[in-house]
């Protein structure tokens, strides 16, 4: 397949339409009454059109220029989905600029560290939260000079002469725009394809994090090949609920709806999400692996709590899905018989499931970010939602493999995307070439140098294989792989992904890299393993009461059993099943630094803060005490801890019908 | 804090009020400035309740008077009160369990409607303008407490930091100038009660509602008031800023713990 042109576009006017601000001004003039962008607020959808959107554009980054914002100046964007924050991106790019999304969620000291690196002078923020957070670190960031706020709530007292309200800069930049005209259009005429278009920070699995900067061209490329790749076109909808610092986002919500010019919509908060996406109703959906896991936990709860026909007909309807829901999808032959249980299916249940998740409308999903667990997969394709996955990072605009309409596998990232090479590197790491890499890490040659190779290969980090189809399958992280004591090849990431699809276990940690065998720390989702506790009559307080009942170590004991039973039918993995495990008594959370802001383990990190529990999970002991600090929201720490229980798990031989 | 304390607006004189043999309240004298938050504390059994129940007429006292903006009451009416602006929210939560959020806090613009009986049952002409005006009214107090993602749920599902949120949700529909808060932030953990606290320090900051707030964790009574009554008994026996009344020997000793 070719690297695709402008797909809708006239010829010879694409040609032109190669940065952002060029392609929200194209927008405007040829589709000015369509809706770019709508967002919940006091409990209605608010609309503007791509006429409205780009006129509040121009007024921003008039209103930025007034300010000294300059072309190369990077502008700091902190907090939720909102259209103005969007938009912010947007005018810091009409004017050179190069916009710093950054998680919302983090405290302020994580920010620290981003507001220096990139040496930002101007931040535009959400709300009076993000301001907080900002004038606590502010004495730290000497070069920040001008904090601008979304939502004036609870701000109206604060006095300090740097702090602007946005409703002010956007109307003094649009009277400045109506005098001067030309002002932007030499600004926008002045943007090159190579002008670096956005700046992410890693997540930082490993180190301190890392701008990435990424050019208008690479970016626009890999939406250019993602919309004709699944042909995207302006009638598409879509939610954008994920952080703006995560590359997903920036890929599907921003430049894949410049490209392609559909709507997005804004949530009204992070906790209307499910609502949300009921009444929008998008046709292109885009999630990481955990937030289906949610949703597929939610239901099961709910059924587990429904009438005894409704959970009979659930199951018995799930049963027929799993035998032939994704042949249906894919479009391959099916009986007679099956394709009638599985309409009849359609109407009783997977169709109102569907509504209920709000994915009805669906043309189109994907998931990315962390490997899916399969069965988790399935059940989504199963009932006719066509869930794909893709696998890309920051450093590739999340673009390097998607997954054809009609070729999936489950344990595959699908082909090469449009545009994309692909290479397999001696020690099996993925390495990949195409007009979306990074142009640099901000002020780190030593780091470009590292991860670029002298041929102009990124490497990813990640082991995999390219399977006789062509298709890329991802092991783990390359550094993650290790070996137990006995040479068996220990793939962390594939053991806890089969640990976390039972819908009790919110995040397991596996251990086994030189040891004699594998051990798991497991957090409980207290969800599910509240309600299941609810349902026997059992009281608990809390997280850590409920975290350390022997019937829940029973409950997770038996899912855990099950994993090994399933790993013992794999020649290749049987060796690693679980011996010993945990239940940790406090949940993993990025304020602890345990995960990412992306909710990925910190491997090392948890290792080394629990090593007296796995030194305890291999010495055979029964019991481990256990303190731990916890950070709270507001930055001020605790305490808890507990006794906790370790536990043998029943082990299988391993099974090797395959091979006989 | 640029916010401007007024004159009285509630002034509690001489208020004495017994049921049978318990006296609950003892000339009990204090006043509430307008646009200031008032705390009233004290142990269990001290009259902080019986108190509030007396400024909107629960209770009626068989001594003193109240005055409120200028106007004299040997006792209020709670109808009477809430025509004069005082709201208030329970310690034990008094919300319709089977109704959904939004409805609950609907019923607190009651007053507000103006409506006849027939508009209403059949949901026309001025019943219908009202409805959307009140819906806009609420929707602002929905998105000012940040519960948008329970909008449709019934209340009886929520947990009880979230019933609280609602109580106070429905007390401010009513667009008070006084509101009354009967220990909002009993039973919850450390996070709902910093919520709880923005919330109140939020509504008195840019509603310039009036506050009296009884409560028992004595680091949110210091951080959110203005000024402090202490009750002990059914007597009063402390008055002033958080400082002064944190250094009163006497309010040490019955209620703060003293060394012993």
């Amino acid at each position: 397949m070719a690297v695709s042109t402008a797909g809708s576009m006239p010829a010879g006017v694409s040609a032109e339409l190669d940065t952002f601000p060029r392609l929200m001004l194209a927008h405007a003039r040829t589709r000015p009454d369509r809706p770019a962008i709508r967002e919940k607020d006091l409990g209605i959808w608010q609309r503007w059109t791509w006429a409205e959107a780009a006129q509040e554009v121009r007024g921003m980054a008039c209103g930025l220029a007034e300010l000294g914002f300059k072309r190369g100046d990077r502008l700091a964007i902190i907090g939720d989905n909102r259209p103005r924050l969007y938009w912010a991106m947007c005018a810091a790019q009409m004017l050179g600029g190069i916009p710093v999304p950054m998680y919302q969620d983090a405290v302020a000291q994580e920010m620290t560290f981003v507001l220096q690196d990139a040496g930002i002078h101007i931040a535009i923020v959400e709300d009076q939260e993000q301001v907080d957070k900002l004038l606590e670190v502010k004495d730290q960031c000497p070069e920040l000079l001008h904090i601008i706020y979304d939502d004036p709530r609870g701000l109206r007292h604060y006095a300090q002469p740097f702090l602007h309200e946005l409703d002010g800069v956007i109307a003094d930049g649009k009277s400045y725009d109506k005098t001067h005209a030309s002002f932007l259009e030499q600004e926008i005429a002045a943007g090159r394809p190579d002008d670096v278009a956005i700046m992410l920070y890693t997540s930082g699995t490993t180190g301190k994090p890392k701008g990435v900067c990424q050019t208008h061209g690479a970016l626009i490329a890999a939406a250019r090949g993602g919309c004709s790749f699944d042909k995207l076109d302006e009638t598409g909808e879509i939610l954008s609920y994920l952080p703006m610092a995560w590359v997903g986002d920036n890929l599907f919500s921003y430049a894949q709806a410049l490209v392609a010019g559909f709507t997005v919509n804004c949530p009204e908060s992070s906790e209307t999400v499910v609502t949300d996406l009921r009444e929008i109703g998008p046709s292109y959906y885009f999630a990481p692996p955990r937030v289906f896991e949610n949703l597929l936990t939610q239901v099961m709860i709910r059924m587990e709590d429904a009438g005894a026909v409704k959970r009979k007909m659930f199951h018995y309807f799930m049963d027929v899905a799993k035998r032939c829901g994704a042949d249906v999808l894919d479009g391959k032959p099916v009986g007679g018989k099956d394709r009638l249980l599985y309409a009849l299916g359609s109407l009783f249940v997977y169709g109102p499931l569907k509504n209920v998740l709000g994915m009805s409308r669906i043309r189109v999903a994907y998931t990315a970010g962390a490997a899916i667990g399969p069965d988790l997969f399935r059940f989504y394709r199963s009932i006719g939602i066509n869930l794909k996955q893709l696998y890309g990072q920051t450093e590739t605009c999340a673009y390097v493999c998607l997954q054809p309409d009609g070729q999936i596998k489950l344990d595959s990232v699908g082909l090469p995307a449009p545009g994309v090479e692909i290479k397999i590197a001696d020690n099996g790491e993925i390495l990949v070439k195409g007009p979306m890499l990074l142009k640099e890490y901000y002020q780190r040659p030593d780091a470009t140098a590292e991860s670029i190779n002298a041929e102009g290969y990124f490497m990813t980090g990640d082991a995999g294989f390219i399977d006789e189809d062509g298709h890329l399958k991802i092991i783990d992280r390359a550094k993650d792989v290790g070996k137990l004591n006995n040479g068996a090849v220990f793939a962390p990431n594939y053991i806890e992904n089969k640990l976390k699809f039972f819908s009790y276990i919110k995040e397991a940690v596996a251990f086994g890299h030189h040891r004699d065998m594998a051990c798991a720390f497991i957090n409980i989702d207290i969800g599910a393993v509240g309600n299941w506790a609810e349902r026997r009559g059992m009281p608990y307080s809390g997280y850590n009461d409920l975290a350390g009942k022997p019937e829940v170590y029973e409950l997770i004991q038996e899912c855990i059993e099950q994993v090994n039973a399933d790993l013992a039918h794999d020649a290749m993995v049987a060796d690693t099943q679980i011996h010993r495990f945990l239940v940790l008594h406090k949940e993993l959370d990025p304020d602890d630094d345990e995960l990412t802001r992306t909710r990925k383990v910190r491997r090392s990190f948890v290792a080394e803060k629990y090593a007296v529990l796995i030194e305890a999970l291999y010495s055979g002991k029964a019991t481990q005490f256990i303190e731990t600090e916890v950070k709270f929201e507001d930055g001020r720490k605790g305490k808890v801890s507990a006794d906790l229980v370790i536990r043998d798990v029943k082990t299988f031989p391993a099974v090797s019908r395959r091979a006989a | 804090m640029a916010r401007l304390i007024g004159e009285v607006i509630l002034d509690l004189q001489n208020v004495s009020l017994s049921f049978g043999g318990v006296n609950a309240l003892v000339d009990i004298s204090f006043d509430v400035r307008e646009h200031e938050v008032r705390a009233i504390i004290g142990p269990n059994g001290a009259g902080k309740s019986s108190m509030l129940n007396v400024i909107n007429g629960v209770y009626r006292p068989q001594a003193g008077e109240i005055i409120l903006r200028g106007e004299h009451f040997r006792q209020m009416n709670p109808y009477k009160a809430a025509c004069a602006g005082i709201a208030r929210t329970f310690q034990n939560i008094a919300l319709f369990k089977g109704m959904s959020v939004l409805d609950n806090i609907m019923t607190g613009r009651n007053l507000k409607m103006k409506a006849n009986i027939f508009q209403q049952a059949f949901w026309m002409g001025a019943a219908q303008r009202e409805e959307l005006e009140h819906r806009a009214k609420v929707e602002e107090i929905i998105d000012f407490l940040e519960i948008q993602h329970i909008r449709k749920t019934p209340v009886g599902r929520l947990p009880y930091g979230l019933q609280k949120r609602v109580d106070l949700a429905r007390a401010l529909a009513m667009e008070p100038q006084i509101l009354l808060l009967d220990e909002p932030m009993a039973g919850m953990n450390i996070e709902e009660k910093q919520d709880m606290s923005r919330f109140i320090l939020d509504v008195n900051d840019q509603m310039g509602t009036t506050i009296v707030l009884i409560e028992h964790d004595m680091g949110v009574v210091m951080d959110v008031s203005d000024r402090v009554v202490v009750l002990d008994y059914g007597k009063k026996i402390g008055d002033g800023s958080p400082d002064e009344v944190r250094g009163n020997p006497e309010v040490i000793s019955a209620y703060l713990g003293a060394s012993h």
